[in-house]
This record gives C-alpha cells, sequence and structure tokens, in this order.
C-alpha cells in the first residue's frame, strides 16, 4: 500500500511549509516534496512605482533579512542611475551586511537549530525550542542571544532601526556613520568574538565528528557563491563562482549582470517556491546550493585570520567540498566569525566615517541587476525602468528559492534512511525537519511573506486517502 | 473696522468683521484642526477637518465668517467623531502606504492621524488603481497619495500665478491635473519653481530621487513669501 506522510506545518523555519513523504507497497520512501504553500506577488505590484522606493518596498518581503533585499535594490538603483557610489558608502553598506549576517546567522543557529543539536533530536518537542535552550545551557543562550543583539543594534545605529530601515539608497545610503556609532561597534566587538569562538568550540567538541555532521544528508551538488577577483569570500560585491563537490571550478568570476545564462527558474505543481537550476545542466540535473556551505565551498579563503584558520580546519587538507547539509550550521558560524573579522577591519578604516556618501545620477540606464550575498546565499534583483524611473518589470531571484532542489532532495535521504516499513516518530519527523531548518530557508522571502512556520505530516493511500496525520502548530 | 463679538467655547471674544471662525479661534490659541487650509493661500473648505458646531450645525471654521452673537463649540464628542470619520474616508480613497512612502514621518496627513488617534481605518479601502506621472525632470506627482486638497492649485495660482494645476472629474473620480490634463513633464506653463512640491501636505507631489521617509517640506515657506509680497 503506498501511503503518504505528511508534516505540516514546518516548524522553527521561517515562512510556512509542509513536506509530503511518499511511502511504495512496503513502507518504504518512494519521494519526498517541501511545498512551499505561500504567495505574495511582489515582482508584480513594483511595476509602476518608482526606482528610488524599491529598497523599502522590496524590504518587506521579510523581516529577517529585510537588509539584504534593501541592499539588493540599492545596488539594483546605482547599475541604472550608472553611478560608482562613493567608497564610505559601499564601505556602510558592507558593514550593515556584515551585521546581518551576524543577526540572521545568530538567529538561525541559537534559536531555531541549537535546540535539537543541545537537547537532542527526540528530546521533548514542548522543550525543544530556545526557551528549553534557556533552562539547559542559560549562558550559552544569553551569550546567543547578545550576539544577534549586537548586530541587529549595528543595523539600527546605521539605518534608523533594526526591520526595514530605510537607509541604503540608489547611489549610496542616506546617513553617515558617527564617530560615537563607530566607537559602539568597537567596544562590543571583542565579546562577539568571543562568543563566536566559545561557540565555535563548544559545537566542534560535540557535533564535528564525521558521524554527526553526516547525520542529516549527504549529496553531491554544485555550490554557488560570489567571490572577490582573487577568489576570497565575498559577501557583498564580487563575481559568481561554481564548484562542484570534487572542488573543480564550473564557473569562475562570471558577471552577476549576465546571470539569466546560468541561472534558469523551473516550476512544479506543488509548491508557489520557484526551482533555480544551473542552466547549462538543465532541470533538476542542474541542482545547486547556496548559503553558508555555498559560500564556504566556492571561496579560496576568507581573507580574515581566526576564519582562515576555521576553513583549513574545515576542509582538514581535502579538495573535496562537503556535501552533508549539517554543515550549513558548521559553516553558519564560520561566516559569523568571518563578519566580525571583517566588521572590525572595516570599522577601523578612516574613510567610513566620511560625509560624502551618496552619488546623484538620473536616469542612465533602463535596467539593472543588483547582487550580493544575503546570508540565506546569493540574491538578485533584476529591474526595468521607463525614462522616468518608472519600474516596469521585476525579477527576483531569492536565496532560499536556489535550495529548493537541494532541500528536497535532503528530506528525501533522510526520510528514507529513516523509515521503514511505513514506521516513523516524531524524532525521526523532527530529523526530516531538520534537513529543511539547516538551510536556514527564508519562504516569506523565496514566495517573495510575513507568517508563522508552521509542519504536518500525513500518510495517504495510494488514492490519496489520508490514513494517518502528525500536526504540530 | 468693526468687531464682532461671539462666543466660542463659551468664551466670549470680539474679532473684525469678515473674519473666518478659524482665524479667531487661532488667535484666542483655541487649536483647530486643518489640513487643506495653509496661511497664505485662500480657503476652499475641501478637507472638512476644522468642522465646528454653529448653534447645532455642522461648518468648515475656514469658510465661515463669524457673525454677532454666534455660538460656536470647536470640540466635542461628535465633533470628534466626525472628524475620524473623515479622516478615514480620506485614508480609504487612495492607496496610503505610509511605510514605503517618501515623506513617512514628515506627511500632515500622518500627523493629522495620529493626532485625532486615528488607528484603524473602518470604512472598507477603495484600493483604486491609479496613476504616477514622472515625466517632469524634477518632481514626481503620485495620485495614490493625493487627498485632493487642492493646495497645489492654489499656490500655482494665487502665488507662481502659472495656472498649471487644476482639478478635473467629480466626487472619488476626481483628480488634480497639469494643464488640459497632459504629462506634467509636457506642460509649458510650469516653471519648475516648486512651490506645489512644498505644500502638498502628504507624499503626494514630490521631488524626484528622493527615498522612502527622506522627502521634508516647507509649506511655511509659501507663507512666508505670501506675507512679504503682501508687505511690498
Amino acid at each position: 500500500m503506498t501511503r503518504e506522510i505528511l508534516i505540516d506545518p514546518v516548524t522553527r523555519i521561517e515562512g510556512h511549509a509542509k513536506i509530503t513523504i511518499y511511502l511504495d507497497d512496503s513502507g518504504e520512501v518512494n519521494d519526498a516534496h517541501f511545498h512551499v504553500t505561500e504567495l505574495r506577488g511582489f515582482e508584480k505590484f513594483c511595476e509602476g512605482r518608482t526606482l528610488w522606493e524599491m529598497p523599502a518596498l522590496t524590504a518587506r518581503i521579510c523581516g529577517i533579512c529585510p537588509v539584504s533585499h534593501i541592499l539588493a535594490s540599492a545596488k539594483t538603483g546605482d547599475a541604472i542611475l550608472a553611478v560608482r557610489i562613493p567608497k564610505a558608502a559601499e564601505l556602510l553598506r558592507r558593514l550593515m551586511n556584515a551585521a546581518q549576517f551576524v543577526q540572521s546567522h545568530a538567529l538561525s543557529f541559537f534559536y531555531l537549530s541549537a535546540p535539537d543539536m543541545l537537547l537532542g533530536w527526540d528530546s521533548d518537542p514542548a522543550q525543544r525550542n530556545v526557551i528549553g535552550l534557556i533552562g539547559a545551557n542559560p549562558d550559552l543562550a544569553r551569550k546567543g542571544i547578545r550576539l544577534r543583539s549586537f548586530g541587529q543594534q549595528i543595523i539600527e545605529r546605521l539605518g534608523g532601526k533594526k526591520i526595514h530601515p530605510a537607509w541604503a539608497v540608489p547611489g549610496g545610503v542616506n546617513r553617515a556613520l558617527s564617530k560615537e556609532d563607530a566607537d559602539f561597534i568597537k567596544a562590543n566587538l571583542p565579546e562577539a568574538l568571543d562568543t563566536i569562538r566559545i561557540t565555535l568550540d563548544l559545537f566542534k567538541s560535540s557535533f564535528a565528528d564525521q558521524e554527526t555532521r553526516g547525520m542529516l544528508s549527504d549529496f553531491p551538488s554544485l555550490f554557488m557563491g560570489l567571490v572577490s577577483p582573487d577568489g576570497t569570500w565575498e559577501h557583498y560585491d564580487g563575481n559568481i563562482r561554481i564548484v562542484d563537490s570534487q572542488g573543480n571550478i564550473v564557473v569562475d568570476q562570471f558577471d552577476p549582470a549576465h546571470y539569466p545564462e546560468i541561472v534558469q527558474e523551473a516550476s512544479e505543481g506543488w509548491s508557489y517556491l520557484k526551482f533555480p537550476h544551473y542552466a547549462p545542466l538543465g532541470y533538476p540535473e542542474g541542482m545547486y546550493r547556496v548559503g553558508p556551505l555555498g559560500r564556504v565551498n566556492v571561496c579560496d579563503r576568507f581573507g580574515t585570520p581566526l576564519a582562515d584558520a576555521e576553513l583549513e580546519e574545515f576542509r582538514a587538507g581535502s579538495q573535496e567540498r562537503s556535501g552533508r547539509v549539517f554543515d550549513y550550521h558548521y559553516t553558519r558560524l564560520m561566516e559569523i566569525l568571518a563578519s566580525l573579522e571583517r566588521m572590525e577591519r572595516l570599522i577601523n578604516d578612516e574613510r567610513i566615517l566620511s560625509p560624502r556618501i551618496r552619488a546623484e545620477a538620473g536616469i542612465n540606464e533602463l535596467e539593472g541587476v543588483g547582487i550580493h550575498e544575503a546570508p540565506r546565499g546569493t540574491l538578485f534583483h533584476h529591474y526595468k525602468v521607463d525614462a522616468n524611473g518608472v519600474i516596469q518589470w521585476v525579477n527576483l531571484i531569492v536565496s532560499t528559492g536556489q535550495n529548493n532542489l537541494a532541500m528536497n532532495r535532503s528530506i528525501k535521504e533522510i526520510a528514507q534512511k529513516h523509515i521503514h516499513s511505513g514506521k516513523f516518530d516524531e524524532g525521526i519527523l523532527n530529523r526530516i525537519e531538520g534537513g529543511i531548518r539547516a538551510f536556514d530557508p527564508c519562504l516569506s522571502c523565496s514566495v517573495h511573506a510575513v507568517g508563522q512556520m508552521p509542519l504536518l505530516v500525513e500518510l495517504r493511500t495510494p488514492d490519496g486517502e489520508t490514513v494517518d496525520r502528525l500536526i504540530r502548530d | 473696522m468693526k468687531e464682532i463679538l461671539i462666543r466660542i467655547d463659551g468664551k466670549e471674544v470680539s474679532a473684525p468683521a469678515g473674519s473666518t471662525i478659524l482665524e479667531v479661534a487661532k488667535q484666542q490659541g483655541i487649536p483647530i484642526p486643518t489640513l487643506c487650509h495653509l496661511d497664505g493661500l485662500s480657503d476652499i473648505g475641501a478637507c472638512r477637518m476644522c468642522i465646528v458646531d454653529v448653534g447645532g450645525k455642522i461648518v468648515t471654521s475656514c469658510t465661515t465668517k463669524i457673525a454677532e452673537g454666534m455660538e460656536v463649540i470647536t470640540n466635542s464628542d461628535r465633533l470628534a467623531e466626525l472628524r475620524r470619520l473623515n479622516l478615514e474616508l480620506i485614508f480609504a480613497e487612495r492607496n496610503h502606504v505610509c511605510s514605503m512612502c517618501v515623506s513617512n514621518n514628515h506627511c500632515e496627513l500622518q500627523d493629522l492621524a495620529c493626532d485625532l488617534g486615528m488607528q484603524h481605518v473602518e470604512v472598507p479601502y477603495a484600493y483604486p488603481r491609479l496613476s504616477l506621472d514622472a515625466s517632469h525632470p524634477k518632481f514626481i506627482i503620485d495620485q495614490n497619495r493625493c487627498i485632493l486638497c487642492g493646495r497645489c492649485v492654489r499656490v500655482c495660482a494665487e502665488v507662481e500665478g502659472a495656472h498649471v494645476w487644476g482639478i478635473a472629474g467629480r466626487g472619488s473620480e476626481a483628480r488634480v491635473i497639469t494643464e488640459l490634463g497632459i504629462d506634467w513633464g509636457d506642460a509649458e506653463m510650469c516653471t519648475d519653481c516648486g512651490k506645489c512640491v512644498q505644500v502638498c501636505p502628504t507624499g503626494a507631489i514630490v521631488e524626484k530621487g528622493k527615498a522612502a521617509a527622506e522627502m521634508e517640506k516647507h509649506p511655511e515657506l509659501v507663507t512666508t513669501l505670501k506675507e512679504r509680497r503682501e508687505n511690498d
């Protein structure tokens, strides 16, 4: 008898989703689908608005990573104005993006995923959350919360508010950094660095063994991310690099403005989330991964000493690239460290205090692409405008969407490993969710939403009849 | 000039004949909310925010002249309710999305909503599909944010003397237009002076190139300009 297991909603992720697991007659897993169940429509309703409103408008795609959309949108604006922004503006945008990496990655690790690792995958679901974490390890929880807060405070000091700061604009930014705010960042960096080093040490001592790292899923794929011209890890600018699991460079220093040549989107009837893939390999063979694991796998180095030492340990002398989904957590922590080290450099560069922060220009191009690295991966904004700067067409390829094929592969593999003869329990379902959670998907963004994050698992007969279901709110 | 005696909020006051109730209230330091009124421009009673109670009848204080023995109430539960309903209707008629508006935090409509305690709009939103004209090299008119206060029409006619702005259509179909409904960028009479931008109380008429919350206006410049011209 074929049955379906439905996990609805998926918990501790950002957005709405459900998972369906299809079983064959003997109760073994045939296939698994990750369904994103929300629809938004930003690409359509941005049409008719002005270019200058786009950062604030697209920021509303997400409350977790508004900074990512603001920066991608402002960069698209730069391209349409055809300006090179002042150095201070670039440094400030980099600083805000580093702060965004710190706060978003800390949220993913400490609030959403650490409960699985530190309290146990099979622990009581009622306790398996950040509140349970505070009870079990108050010191670590406090440190994690303070680390996220540090990132949020930098965003607030730069942009005027923590969420949806209307600060980056086409041509630069609209407020310079004050000496007082620079001093605040300098004064608080040591504590943040201390927290991430302690957390990385704890992570490596408890979870860095091969068995744990392989516990979710492990499969080959392409990896994509931005790198600087010399191959260094990049989060704000740079060009696209794609590597395969053997570490071979497939695409290098590719101009992001030509992204449609390498990235195309497919769609399936069972999800509102599209399926971007590497165009030359087609769909679904062109599966690639972005985000922390993608960026770490494509770069030659981080370019900062502490993060580079971590990278060396992570790669362990191997040319091969990790395909382990659990390593998203590991690389996420490495990226917090790298972001804090970058922040230290930025804040000590005196050019960042310059009041020259905005290039003024009219509409000089009718089309522009803005690309940068959001915490969850490479983010593309692409607009066409008329001669007056009114938006005619918008395409957004959001980080989470690019992991869609890999997330589906991940849950299928975990389900196949744990579900046999149609038998499963809550702990197994949590591991399947964990196979999604590791990617830190932002579904609100991916379908360009605001919402809760729910999981439902259903068992269905071949006729589609539901014979069992497990729901979590 | 002849002085007229009226009672306003129970207080007996005298003011020159020909004064409006709004002018007398201002002189007496009695606050009345306004939106379409701007010192230096003529009054047309378009927004209905300055309504007061004159012997049980609701009138706009900016266009009603005082009369001997008039009894005026400027604030009551009924007036507060009517003003708030007026304001809700203004919000519901067009697409006012503060969070992404260039005039966010610098908007007279938004300020009034805060002052009058408007926390929700209880009438249904109309969500009309409206145009945005960015054809002028320096300015933009976004009909989504226009409240038809007519300040642009009055400042252009009464202060600049260019008569570019007008209002076409009736009721909810009314729109501010440039010249005879042509694109603003094609309006030959426009002097690009920007007075309409400065007096527009919302984010409807704005400078091009401003991002969210960046548009700050100075309608008081027009008031000063008018006063200086009259004193010359």
